[in-house]
């Protein structure tokens, strides 16, 4: 079983790009959990055509810590298993240690198992930011071995990739995890594959993959679906299925060197201002 | 050997406190709350905070500490206690009936950053106080002062939500007390009362927490300030705060909120301290010393007078609370001891300041440290550096006491294996007398114990 955490800049297309590649790898025959870490919640909703989730917080807040695990599991698109951690609404409480309760949570009700059969993957879809310890919860203590980091070529997503590396290199050096590429989510910036892909090498990992802008992604998305579900002939499917194609033949994990601010910045002028 | 580990060699320590001379927040938040007549403390945040915040109390002052608690789960950590102190309002005054609720925070409920004021106004807005029945606050995380600072924090909030100013003035003077015992404000209010002097004390702890036993158990025993008392600080002719580290925010606020003038006093421990405070009440009150008082001081200078070869030179050391300290130190060089080593684990720079004045003329040799890394292990190591006859701490001093065969008195907070700090005072002349024979008897049984035989006298 591969665990398997995307990170990311908010608003970058995480949990699109998540639930797509999730998608394809169940539309290749792999079984799939996918673990929302967001508390807005939406991290599945393609998956399962709608927000009809009850979070794994929700149900320990109504029904006490006796949760089951059928209560908080959905079943989605292509046999995929769905879990929200959900979390408190806006100003109030702790986002960061609802993460923690809800992973902890689904450790004991051994929703991943290591011993599982019937689970070939594990997705966290985490929120933007790693703004506290409860964010870095699938990081740490060896929950998720890979890390994939969702970016484009506009500086602050790189800004945040870069940051986000920052934050593997401390767990990788007391856990296992490691850094498995940059996927690069097409904003169609100049230049945006090579830098990219330079950023990448500069880290010492790859871009696995350049998803490029389509907008059938938002139609699908309108539609409460994933693209492969949506329209499965579609050029972006094909894509979608490529990455998930990558990230299962993948071999190339490494801790990342994260690069100085000056580095970043003499990247993108090399790049952006080449044109 | 308990602390056989300790050594001399003190090493510059950045990140480690042992043995800390201070204890949480919220336990002095506790404290000066039941020092209003009729209050329910609430701790909000988890149940162990507030279960150990009561035994410290309890411990202490061998009294029943009632308080209650929003009783955190994981759950409420993670979408915040709103809901249950919402609950807890309502049970409270359904079930204890309180006349007051006085909240403070935790560490967990600061850091999730709840927002207690706004919880307590919607407690207002939907009906959860009954008429004539109130709800303050203050916020307490530990990781920040100590338990001086929550109870400064609590003090601040009575003036924050009671005092009020209204047409007339009041031919009346407010005492903030510093945190010190219920026989302390006792003998405060004796003071004042010989005087003539119509006086606010809060908070007022004593009849709360020295209350008799009776075969009667009072939830609410008959002490503390109340209410209207509160209410009408505003209107008062004047302010004095009793130790500048518990009473100064208070003073000021409520002379920003209601005019009323003030001045900041270290408590009145000792001669000098005591005296400024007779003075400073003559002044505001505008009355003369009546002669009670200065036959009060008399006794006790006569005291000082007959005993003085048995302190002179003697060195001491002291671990407590800044607002106790720094007077008790002003009293032992009146004594014309040496209070040589000093520490506190209450962060502040008024402690060092306050220090240095006294004693960098008449001490020079003393060191003297306060804040985080100012402990009972640096204490200790000073005094293997070289001895002292005589420790003035809480309860916890006696480890050190004990494996370097030096007599410990009980003064501060907590105390824990000793009864008498709640029933005779250290304050005012009366309490500047029992501080002495106490620390007469203690030098005294250790010589008469332990001198060559031919040295033993019957008369001294």
């Amino acid at each position: 079983m591969r665990k398997i955490a995307i990170y990311g800049k908010g608003g970058i297309g995480k949990s699109t790009t998540t639930q797509n590649t999730v998608a394809g790898l169940a539309e290749a025959g792999k079984k799939v959990l996918v673990v929302g870490c967001d508390p807005k919640a939406d991290s599945t909703r393609l998956l399962l055509g709608g927000l009809a989730q009850k979070t794994v917080l929700d149900t320990l807040r109504e029904e006490g810590e006796d949760v089951e695990l059928d209560d908080v599991v959905k079943l989605g698109f292509g046999g995929t298993r769905c879990v929200e951690s959900g979390g408190p609404e806006p100003g109030v409480g702790c986002a960061g240690r609802g993460i923690i309760t809800s992973i902890n949570l689904l450790e004991q009700l051994g929703a991943y198992d290591d011993t599982s059969e019937d689970t070939d993957y594990v997705f966290y879809d985490v929120l933007g930011d790693v703004v506290c310890g409860g964010f870095a919860m699938p990081m740490r203590e060896g929950k998720a071995q890979e890390i994939y980091i969702v970016c484009s070529g506009e500086m602050m997503a790189m800004y945040a990739a870069n940051n986000i590396s920052k934050g593997i290199v401390k767990f990788a050096e007391a856990g296992g995890v490691r850094l498995g590429g940059l996927i690069c989510n097409s904003r169609k910036v100049d230049f945006e594959q090579n830098m990219i892909e330079e950023f990448a090498r500069l880290l010492g990992t790859q871009m696995i993959h350049f998803v490029p802008r389509d907008n059938v992604v938002q139609r699908a998305e309108i539609n409460r679906k994933t693209v492969i579900e949506f329209e499965p002939e579609n050029n972006q499917a094909d894509e979608y299925r490529e990455l998930a194609r990558k990230i299962d033949e993948n071999k190339m994990f490494v801790i990342p060197k994260p690069l100085e601010m000056e580095q970043l910045e003499n990247l993108l002028i090399q790049y952006g201002l080449a044109g | 050997m308990l602390l056989r580990h300790t050594n001399d060699t003190i090493i510059e320590r950045e990140a480690l406190t042992i043995n800390p001379a201070k204890t949480c927040q919220p336990v002095g938040a506790m404290y000066a709350a039941l020092g209003i007549h009729g209050c329910l403390p609430h701790s909000h945040g988890s149940q162990g905070c507030c279960s150990y915040h009561r035994s410290a109390l309890t411990r202490h002052y061998k009294e029943p500490v009632m308080a209650a608690t929003s009783s955190f789960t994981e759950g409420t950590s993670v979408f915040g206690g709103q809901a249950n102190l919402l609950q807890a309002v309502e049970t409270i005054f359904t079930v204890y009936n309180p006349d007051i609720i006085a909240v403070h925070t935790t560490c967990l409920s600061e850091t999730i950053g709840d927002d207690v004021n706004q919880i307590l106004q919607k407690a207002r807005d939907d009906n959860y106080v009954p008429e004539g029945k109130f709800l303050i606050h203050c916020n307490t995380p530990s990781y920040v002062g100590s338990h001086v600072t929550g109870y400064a924090n609590m003090v601040t909030a009575m003036v924050k939500y009671f005092s009020g100013k209204s047409v007339t003035k009041k031919n009346q003077v407010n005492i903030i007390a510093g945190w010190c015992e219920p026989s302390d404000m006792r003998e405060i209010k004796n003071i004042t009362s010989i005087m003539g002097i119509k006086t606010i004390l809060f908070p007022d702890t004593s009849d709360v927490l020295d209350a008799p036993l009776t075969g009667h158990h009072e939830f609410y025993p008959k002490g503390g300030v109340t209410v209207p008392d509160l209410v009408s600080t505003g209107d008062s002719r004047y302010t004095i705060g009793l130790g500048p580290f518990c009473s100064e925010d208070a003073a000021v606020l409520l002379e920003n909120k209601c005019k009323v003038p003030f001045d900041i006093l270290n408590l009145p421990i000792g001669l000098e301290a005591t005296d400024k405070f007779v003075m400073a009440l003559s002044k505001a009150a505008r009355v003369h010393v009546p002669d009670e008082i200065t036959e009060q001081r008399g006794r006790l200078v006569d005291m000082i007078a007959d005993m003085h070869q048995y302190f002179y030179g003697k060195r001491v050391a002291i671990f407590g609370d800044p607002d106790t300290v720094i007077p008790l130190t002003e009293f032992l060089l009146s004594l014309d001891m040496k209070p040589v080593y000093i520490v506190s684990g209450t962060p502040g720079n008024k402690f060092g300041t306050a220090m240095s004045a006294l004693l960098s003329e008449k001490v020079p040799e003393a060191k003297f440290k306060n804040g985080e890394r100012a402990d009972m292990f640096l204490l200790h190591q000073w005094i293997k550096q070289e001895p002292v006859d005589l420790i003035i701490g809480n309860s916890y001093g006696k480890y050190i006491a004990r494996d370097e065969n030096i007599p410990l008195i009980r003064v501060g907070f907590p105390i824990l294996d000793r009864v008498g700090h709640s029933h005779f005072p250290i304050t005012g002349y009366v309490g500047g007398m029992n501080l002495v024979v106490k620390m007469l008897n203690a030098i005294l049984d250790k010589e008469d114990r332990e001198c060559r035989e031919e040295k033993v006298e019957l008369t001294m």
